[in-house]
């Protein structure tokens, strides 16, 4: 079924013929590499691999939609199935980007739908995506069974009808919050009544009312879904008339968990999760209190992520509920929960792996509630396989932190925010910088690191001398001069991804990157002190990178936000008016 | 409540040592000041004193303040603090006049919230500050754009749904009753009541009437009869409204019990001259969501 290929197989002069792995061989081996950073190491052996690879390659993964154009992927690469791409800079989440700036699908669908007319898989991050570019993915392709889309904008409930409408083979349709406009929801009628194959569904971010009947029915005929994530508008008894029919769920995001219910209801609830034999992942539960919590007990034991982000318990409800979840590798909760919550965490969840605490009130400038160190450290003790946290707090100490690292070396990913900018060891006065110097020679496997409070360059020094696994290094509010940047870029060998605000870092420090960018993904710089004159010098060095800058006035040298990437594109042909490319 | 531009440090403290922090009086704050501004640019002017939302006038890179006076050291209180943190000044730094930015590359800067780009208004009340006992009053923190990095998702969705930890809506999570405060207009002070113990419309009111009956009453000869309580509570004089989750003043009575127990955050005996147009929205507002 592979289109016709030319042969190229009598160019190198160094082999011999006995040596030389016939194309069938190689191909078939190389088809059974999934991991892309396999897969390009294996590209660069020889020409023959980089065919081989290139003739076998299903999915492709691009972490930035600039970096390469449509033509040039499905230039390379004929088999393609599946596509990952990620557009704006993580910063968007933040509203640090412009509406408007880019990254829109369509384009990518216009190509494709001409060279890739089996594709099946779409995933998206941050990209902008239409409902006409819905429409077109749902005609352009007959074969297509799913779609991930994940902190996109642009699109709304007609997008998703198109989909339902059209896509007869539809296994997957994630939409994870997204920026998505509500124009009803009578979408999910759209499915055909003989359509059943869906996998995954996830609407959790839909912000309005959708048909439960048709929801009801979907879910009755799909026998092979595993994944149900409703909205916060799907109440408990209705939950129960899902569970009822999908007790074969392994991921269930419920709705509203605040209804009040009869002891009948009660008890029909209860049965029904203990029915979901299957079920490992639980998450939504708005507004969930403890009242209803017996009625998850028969299922907690199974499971290993529960996401409570979105209720805001008190410590007490944590405490009653996680001594049933014994197995948990993965929890999100709210600071609500306070220290004594995560007491409760330290002491019941012995395999956790991952922890985020998200604050409750973030903009609230008066509350001096939510989580401490105390309570860190008390989950660090309990926990001694942590290895992703994300924690919000108000409070913080160079102390607690590296007690924390000593109880937990393993950390891949630390993401500390100190919610006040600037903030000070509020035990000693001093600034943050042993902390983050405690994580980075402690924690040797780091990948991630965000860090917060009052820093200066120390802790950069303490990044460049120690982080050398760190990839992503999140920056805000730090700093005390270009010598803090410098040592990072000089001093962190894998780093891919540098994201700075707010910093008082300038042109020296970003022209000492010059050496770094193009093995790195990409740079943002926002609010910092860097020049035009810095950038336009970093541009005309490396043709290779876009140096894309955003200014707040026109007539000032100073810039407010660089992007800086690499790209075998050349740069953007879609550049809004308030981008300039140097 | 609009003052005047004073030239303030960034803690908010007025230079001319006004009645604000009593406690710095004799402090040469000049002296001690760290601005915090750009190269070439000069220090910003910044608006703050009670009531002020922190924004920033002048340079570009206004400085937001974020600064929580009370929960947090902030260097420059004292000369004593100054000569605890050598380490992170210039030797040009603070013990001398720093009037002029000092943050040229080199120079090691206190940095306590560099300049961010455009501060947001906060859409919160300016508020008399310490109320909630943060120590001196600070001025208002300035929201700083996209900080604390959180998704615009997980927001929206915290606005709603969570109920504010403040007194207005004591949903106590669990225990199963809803304090919810009840003011009355020209009454001295409010009362509380437990939307839980009714179940009825009917119940909640008679309940208020019996609490606010020392209120409304005009002394007559024949002292409080009953019929003159419901009267008063329903007849011409005053009616009953409520503030919603989504912070509208709703008419009681509208929709289902159970709803408003649902959404009622607050309870207000209003004048009926003050009610007027009420009714109509409530009945829309219903009609749009059923």
């Amino acid at each position: 079924m592979d289109p016709k290929r030319s042969r190229n197989s009598h160019e190198s002069v160094n082999s011999s013929e006995s040596t030389r792995f016939p194309d069938e061989v190689l191909e078939r081996v190389l088809s059974l590499l999934t991991s892309h950073k396999d897969r390009s190491s294996v590209s660069l052996v020889c020409k023959d691999w980089y065919n081989a690879e290139r003739w076998t390659r299903t999915h492709v993964f691009i972490g930035n939609c600039y970096s390469v154009s449509p033509e040039i992927v499905v230039g390379r690469f004929p088999a393609i199935r599946s596509v990952t791409l990620k557009g704006k800079p993580r910063f968007s989440d933040f509203n640090l980007v412009p509406e408007n700036w880019g990254a829109d699908i369509h384009q990518w669908l216009v190509v494709f739908a001409e060279k890739y007319p089996f594709l099946e898989e779409l995933r998206l991050k941050r990209m902008t995506v239409t409902d006409e570019s819905l429409e077109f993915l749902a005609t352009s392709f007959s074969y297509f069974k799913a779609i991930s889309l994940m902190s996109c904008d642009g699109f709304s409930t007609d997008g998703l009808a198109a989909i339902a409408t059209h896509c007869k083979n539809l296994t997957e349709l994630d939409i994870q919050e997204n920026d998505m406009e509500d124009n009803g929801g009578g979408w999910l009628s759209c499915f055909p009544e003989n359509f059943t194959s869906l996998e995954v569904l996830n609407f959790a971010s839909q912000q309005g009312d959708v048909s439960f009947d048709a929801l009801e029915k979907l879910v009755d005929r799909c026998k092979s879904l595993r994944v149900l994530k409703v909205d916060k508008y799907v109440k408990l008894e209705q939950l129960h008339r899902l569970l009822v029919r999908a007790p074969q769920l392994t991921d269930l995001g419920t709705g509203n968990f605040q209804q009040e219910l009869t002891p009948r209801q009660c008890a029909e609830l209860e049965s029904a999760f203990s029915n979901c034999k299957n079920l490992h992942t639980l998450s939504g539960l708005w507004d969930a209190t403890s009242l209803y919590f017996p009625v998850l007990y028969s299922a907690c034991g199974r499971l290993t992520f529960l996401n409570l982000s979105y209720a805001a318990l008190q410590s007490g409800d944590l405490a009653k509920l996680l001594p049933h979840c014994p197995n948990l590798r993965r929890l999100w909760v709210l600071d609500t929960v306070e220290d004594e919550g995560l007491e409760a965490i330290g002491s019941s969840c012995p395999l956790l792996e991952e922890l985020r605490v998200f604050p409750a009130a973030p903009f609230d400038l008066d509350i001096n509630r939510g989580v401490t160190e105390s309570g860190f450290i008390a989950v660090s003790r309990g926990c001694p396989r942590l290895h992703y946290v994300l924690y919000f707090c108000r409070q913080m100490t160079n102390a607690a932190v590296a007690t924390i690292v000593q109880n937990c070396p393993d950390f891949t990913h630390f993401r500390l925010c100190i919610m006040n900018p600037g903030q000070r060891d509020y035990l000693t006065g001093e600034p943050m910088d042993e902390a983050f110097g405690a994580v980075v020679k402690t924690c040797t496997k780091l990948q991630r690191l965000a860090i917060s409070g009052l820093l200066t360059d120390l802790t950069f020094e303490y990044i460049g001398k120690y982080a050398k696994n760190l990839e992503t290094l999140s920056v805000a509010f730090a700093g005390s001069s270009d010598w803090g940047m410098q040592c990072v870029l000089r001093g962190c060998p894998k780093l891919r991804k540098l994201e700075i605000r707010d910093s008082p870092f300038g042109n020296a420090a970003l022209l000492s990157g010059l050496a770094k960018y193009e093995s790195m993904r990409s740079l943002w710089m926002s609010a910092c002190n860097v020049t035009m004159n810095a950038c336009k010098l970093l541009a005309r060095e490396k043709p290779r990178l876009n140096v894309e800058v955003m200014k707040d006035d026109e007539t000032d040298s100073q810039v407010d936000k660089v992007y800086v990437y690499r790209t075998i594109a050349g740069p953007r042909r879609d550049a809004p008016p308030f981008v300039l490319t140097l | 409540m609009s003052m005047p531009l004073q030239e303030h440090d960034y803690i908010g403290l007025s230079m001319e040592a006004s009645d604000e922090k009593p406690k710095n009086k004799g402090l040469n704050l000049k002296a001690t000041e760290l601005r915090l501004g750009l190269p070439g640019s000069e220090s910003p002017e910044r608006e703050f004193g009670h009531g002020s939302k922190g924004l920033v006038s002048g340079a570009k890179r206004g400085f937001s303040d974020t600064i929580n006076g009370g929960s947090v050291k902030w260097v420059f209180g004292s000369e004593a603090d100054l000569a605890k943190n050598g380490g992170l000044f210039s030797p040009r730094g603070a013990e001398t006049n720093t009037q002029q930015s000092s943050m040229g590359s080199g120079a090691v800067k206190e940095v306590v919230a560099p300049p961010s780009p455009k501060p947001v208004l906060p859409e919160k009340k300016p508020q008399a500050p310490a109320a909630s006992g943060h120590g001196s009053a600070p001025a208002a923190k300035a929201q700083v754009v996209g900080w604390p990095p959180i998704r615009s998702f997980r927001k929206n969705s915290m606005a709603s749904n969570t109920p504010k930890n403040d007194d207005d809506a004591d949903a106590k999570s669990g225990s199963g009753c809803l304090y919810i405060k009840v003011s009355m207009e020209g009454a001295p002070y409010l009362r509380k009541v437990d939307l839980k113990t009714y179940g009825s419309y009917t119940e909640l009111s008679s309940a208020l009437e019996k609490m606010f009956s020392c209120f409304t009453i005009v002394p007559s000869r024949d002292g409080l009869s009953e019929s003159r309580l419901m009267d008063l509570l329903h007849g011409a004089e005053y009616v009953l409204t409520y503030e919603d989750k989504d912070g509208d003043w709703m008419l009681v009575g509208d929709v289902p019990w159970e709803m408003f127990t649902g959404s009622c955050k607050r309870l207000r005996i209003m004048k009926s001259s003050d009610a007027i147009g009420l009714a109509p929205r409530a009945m829309d507002k219903y009609k749009n969501r059923n």
